[in-house]
This record gives structure tokens, C-alpha cells and sequence, in this order.
């Protein structure tokens, strides 16, 4: 069997008298798309805000490559290679495509021998060869943030992280404020970054679009994971049925 | 796929420029409806003329690209200018020779200078106080302690070699005669003196000797890049690594060394130390980077930009002066250019459209 990349095991997350997340367990394995769905308040955002460091668990534990962790910050879940991809994106808007990708890891040189500056030629050469790897085509790298679609801003962020190494990206509604055309290309992203050994969890409202890349569906309600499946092995109508608690879950 | 209208694409390149289109126009201008105003002796003046605001401009650019303001180098002129003044005073009373009086005058003012800028920074990135009250706070307090260092009065007496640095040229030439560098020959006659040519000011040159450094630095630099991404997402910077409490307290530490600085260059120009020395500048400081291209609310401005604008006011003093326009005049044109540049900023499409995007 294929070691996991990221376990949860029996997360408890509570927030005064509310049990946002109840016992929870989650595998992820390397180069895996895997969904969460759910309805709004059923957990799935305070879940990835415990991966991500942002909120700490309670109970339970989190193995990392079979290593137990403890994230106590988003520093140091960036460190261990567990990214999330935000809505507003962290991205300087006033700068360009790849003064952002190294943003904080800037390549420096020496200027006549003493000083050092800032080497864009090879920031500018290695973001366009991390773009091609990811097949995403922005025309000019040198283009400000500021000018581009929401779609190639996700596309810049996430090239950022899989350029310093991030091994799980995390993607909260990556979707959800994109026209048609953008959506496809995000999705195609997606598929790029898992057939390249990235693991992805992905959440979002549209089912659609999450059974297009998932392999593998968690559905939560009130906080509780009430079902695991195969994407291939269900359909729309039974993990509607699940999400609202109109079909029985597995584990209640 | 893209497709650029070359005539508007003209169009925006000539807006961009504008501020140096208007100020050659400017000089043009005056030059023809001046007397003598396009002389060596007369730009040379707008130069030096234009030294508090040029030095206390590039240090506010720094400030004003990360998404803040500091209003306290107003009257850190004045600081600065009664604390180098004092120093010299006292060493050379205390017998020391006047090189090494001014010298601790000069270094006592940077150093001193740097203690506001740090505190105004620690208000600003640690105590997350709003730049504009922190530094407003400081503006008072600078202007206190300036006064009761000086007890109220200017401080006049300065070691006399002071004067010959301040008003000292990197050149002198005598046409057919000499041309020497940084000291007049002896001996010269009346007449001799009169057509004696002096060519580039020190001041001048000290305060482009730092401006240029700082400019590198801004542009060049990590140092620069993480100015500009705080004032960009201040959020996106952290995450990114930059330590953006220290950074912001360095930004605000070079816009007070620029005010010391700016007052030890009025103690060498005017050889007197005087409180309230410079304070009329801060707006026009503010008002120079905004012209310059820069954005109050963070991430844009390059030192370029804001000697330009600092030029464009100084350029339009002088030549006021030079038609014998009351110079009251002057805060109302400055005034009209401000709220073009912020109009010109608003309403320039970006040059680089939306383009199609495939992945």
C-alpha cells in the first residue's frame, strides 16, 4: 500500500458549546485530488483551517509522510509543505508575475562585484520554465498582477507554492468567482499539478466542477464526516442526498 | 490576439511622462518670458533652492510606497538644524578647530536623527498606531525639543568655515585664465572675481550623492522589492517571509535621516540653526512624490518621479519670482498641479490590457 502524504486522525474542533468538527479522519495520498463537500456550517473550512495552522485542534493527530506533526502556525505549515491557496490570493498586486513567485526568495546578484541586486533575468527565466511545467500560459510575465484575471492570479499563486516545494495544496472555493472559460482552465491546473505528484484538497459548492478532478469525495454535515466515495463509483444525486441528509451517511 | 491601437498606445506612453513633458515645458517657458532665467547661475539656484524639498521627498517616497505617511520631518529639519547648529557652537567655544566642530555637528545631527524615525516606525509597525497620528505626534515633539535646545532663539556665530563649504562650488573657472576644483585661487582682482564662473554647488552635489544611493537602493535592491510589496499586500509580504515590522521601521529611520540631513544642509546654506527651519516643506515633500507618481495608498512611486516633481515646484518658484509674481501664487498653481497628477493617476487606462489566458 502507497504511503499517505497527510492523515488526520479523530480531529475535534470545538468553538465554545459548537463541535465544529466532530472526529474526523482523512487520508491523502500523493498526486491525490481529493473533495470536500458540504453544505454551508457542516465543517469543511474549519477542517482546512487545521491542516493549514490556523485553528488547532482539540483532539486528535496529524502524520505528515507517517511523521506526527503539530501545526501551530501558517508559517509552519508552509514549511512542511502544506499551502492553501486563498481567495484574496497573497499576491502583491502592484507587482509583476514573477517578482511574486519570489516574493521573500528573491535570487540576488552581484552589481560590479559588490553590491547585491535583485537578478530578474534569472527570477524572470525560471518563473516562465515553472509556468511551462505547469502549462499555464500568461503572456508576459512582466505584466502587474493588477492586470490579470482572476483565474491567472489562482494560476500565480499556485505556481508560486509548487515552486518552493509545496507538497499539499489546499484550494478553498477556487472556483467560485470565475467566468466559464476560467473555471476549465483551473480545473485542467488541477489535473496538471496531480498527474505531477501534488496533492490537492479542494472544496466547493459547485459539485460539478469537484467531480470533474476529484478521484476521491468526503461529504460533511453538521461537522461530522458522513460519507467517503470514489468518485467514479457514485453520482450527483447520491452525494446531494448526502449533503443535505436526505440519504443516511456511513458512519452515523 | 492583442490588439493594440499604436496611436493610443502613444497617447498613454506621452500621459505617463507627463510630469517631465511639463517640466522641460516649464523651463521653456520661463526661459522666454524670464529675465535671464536660463542661465547657469539662475538653474543652479533652483537646484539649491530646492534641496529641503528634494531630500525630504525621497525620503517620504520610501514611506509613501508602503502605504504610509510621515509628517514628522517638518519641523525634524529644524531638529536637526539646532542640534548640528548648537554642536558646532559649543565645540568650537570648548576650543575645538572648526573641521572637527563641524564634523560632531554633522554626526550629531545624523545620529539624533535617527532616534524619531525609529520611533515612529515602532508606533507604526508594532503598536499598529496610524502613521499619520504617529507621525503627527512626532512633528510636535521635534519642534518642542528643537526650541529648547536653541532657548527660543536662533543660533547664529557658527564656525566661520561653515559658510565656505555651504556656499562653495565643485568648480571654478576663469574663462582663458584657470579652472580649479572646489577652492578659488588667491589673489583675484574685483573684475577677475566678477566674471569668475562657479559651477555645481556642493549642496548640491551631497544631497545627489544620497539621493542617487537611495534611488539604487529603491530600485535595485531586495531591500527596495520589499518596500514595494508591503505597500502592495501587506499580508502577501508576510506570508511571503519579509519581516515587515523591521522593514517598516527602517523605511521610517531613511525618511528621518533624510530630514537630518536636509536640516544640516539649511545649517550649511543659511549658517544658522533655526527651530521652525523647513517646516513650510512638508507639503510640498508630500505633494512633490504624489506628482512624482506616487500613490497614497501604497505600492507605487519611484525616486525618478519624485525628483521630477520636486523640479516642477521648484522650477515654477524661482520663475515666479523671476516674472515678480507674488510668490502667494505659487501654493495655488502647486495646488492645481497636485490634483492633476491624482486625476492623471485616476483616469490612465493601464497599458497592458486583459489578455486572454489558456492553460
Amino acid at each position: 500500500m502507497m504511503e499517505t502524504l497527510l492523515e488526520v486522525k479523530n480531529i475535534i474542533k470545538r468553538f465554545g458549546g459548537l463541535t465544529a468538527v466532530d472526529n474526523v479522519n482523512m487520508q491523502i495520498f500523493p498526486g491525490e485530488v481529493v473533495g470536500i463537500l458540504g453544505d454551508n456550517g457542516a465543517g469543511k473550512s474549519t477542517l482546512i483551517k487545521v491542516i493549514s495552522g490556523v485553528y488547532h485542534a482539540e483532539e486528535g493527530q496529524i502524520f505528515f509522510e507517517g511523521q506526527k506533526i503539530k501545526i501551530s502556525n501558517p508559517m509552519e505549515a508552509l514549511k512542511i509543505g502544506i499551502e492553501t491557496i486563498y481567495q484574496d490570493l497573497a499576491l502583491a498586486e502592484n507587482m509583476n508575475v514573477y517578482s511574486n513567485i519570489f516574493l521573500g526568495r528573491e535570487k540576488l546578484k552581484k552589481y560590479l562585484g559588490l553590491i547585491n541586486v535583485l537578478d530578474h533575468d534569472y527570477m524572470l527565466n525560471e518563473s516562465k520554465k515553472m509556468l511551462n511545467r505547469l502549462e499555464i500560459n500568461i503572456p508576459s510575465l512582466e505584466n502587474k498582477i493588477r492586470n490579470l484575471s482572476g483565474g491567472q492570479r489562482q494560476a500565480v499563486a499556485i505556481s508560486r507554492s509548487i515552486y518552493w516545494n509545496a507538497r499539499l495544496l489546499i484550494m478553498d472555493e477556487p472556483t467560485a468567482a470565475l467566468g466559464v472559460a476560467e473555471r476549465g482552465k483551473v480545473l485542467n491546473l488541477v489535473k496538471t499539478l496531480s498527474s505531477q505528484g501534488v496533492s490537492v484538497i479542494i472544496i466547493s459548492h459547485q459539485i460539478h466542477d469537484v467531480f470533474s478532478v476529484a478521484t476521491r469525495l468526503l461529504i460533511m454535515r453538521r461537522g461530522k464526516k458522513v460519507a467517503e466515495r470514489l468518485t467514479k463509483k457514485t453520482n450527483t444525486d447520491e452525494v446531494v442526498g448526502l449533503i443535505v441528509g436526505s440519504l443516511p451517511g456511513d458512519y452515523n | 490576439m492583442i490588439n493594440y491601437n499604436k496611436r493610443s498606445e502613444i497617447g498613454i506612453r506621452i500621459l505617463r511622462r507627463w510630469t517631465l513633458i511639463f517640466l522641460v515645458g516649464e523651463i521653456i517657458f520661463f526661459s522666454i518670458a524670464g529675465t535671464n532665467y536660463f542661465s547657469l547661475k539662475n538653474l543652479q539656484n533652483i537646484l539649491v533652492d530646492s534641496i529641503t524639498v528634494l531630500l525630504l521627498a525621497t525620503g517620504e517616497t520610501f514611506v509613501i510606497i508602503t502605504g504610509g505617511i510621515d509628517l514628522s520631518v517638518g519641523f525634524m529639519v529644524g531638529f536637526s538644524s539646532v542640534v548640528s547648529a548648537k554642536v558646532m557652537v559649543d565645540l568650537e567655544a570648548a576650543g575645538f578647530s572648526q573641521p572637527l566642530a563641524i564634523t560632531m555637528g554633522i554626526l550629531a545631527a545624523l545620529l539624533l536623527g535617527l532616534i524619531p524615525g525609529f520611533i515612529n516606525g515602532f508606533l507604526v509597525a508594532k503598536l499598529r498606531v496610524p502613521p499619520f497620528i504617529a507621525t503627527f505626534g512626532m512633528y510636535g515633539i521635534a519642534y518642542g525639543f528643537a526650541e529648547i535646545i536653541c532657548s527660543n532663539v536662533p543660533i547664529h556665530n557658527l564656525p566661520t568655515s561653515v559658510g565656505s563649504l555651504g556656499h562653495g562650488y565643485l568648480f571654478y573657472w576663469l574663462p582663458r585664465r584657470f579652472f580649479s576644483f572646489l577652492s578659488i585661487p588667491e589673489n583675484l582682482t574685483r573684475e577677475e572675481l566678477k566674471q569668475l564662473i562657479s559651477i555645481i554647488p556642493n549642496l548640491t552635489v551631497i544631497t545627489f550623492i544620497f539621493i542617487g544611493i537611495f534611488a539604487f537602493i529603491l530600485a535595485k535592491t531586495k531591500f527596495g522589492q520589499h518596500t514595494y510589496a508591503i505597500g502592495g499586500n501587506i499580508n502577501a509580504a508576510e506570508r511571503a517571509g519579509v519581516n515587515v515590522q523591521a522593514h517598516l521601521i527602517k523605511v521610517y529611520m531613511i525618511s528621518s535621516f533624510f530630514a537630518s540631513l536636509a536640516g544640516i544642509m539649511y545649517v550649511l546654506q543659511y549658517i544658522t540653526g533655526r527651530a521652525p527651519a523647513g517646516s513650510a516643506y512638508l507639503l510640498d515633500a508630500v505633494v512633490a512624490v504624489v506628482i512624482g507618481g506616487a500613490s497614497l495608498y501604497g505600492g507605487k512611486g519611484t525616486v525618478v518621479g519624485t525628483i521630477t516633481g520636486s523640479l516642477i515646484i521648484g522650477v515654477l518658484e524661482i520663475g515666479l519670482v523671476n516674472l515678480g509674481i507674488p510668490t502667494f501664487n505659487l501654493h495655488i498653481a502647486v495646488g492645481c498641479i497636485l490634483i492633476f497628477a491624482v486625476l492623471v493617476d485616476q483616469f490612465s487606462p493601464e497599458l497592458i490590457q486583459k489578455e486572454e489566458w489558456s492553460a
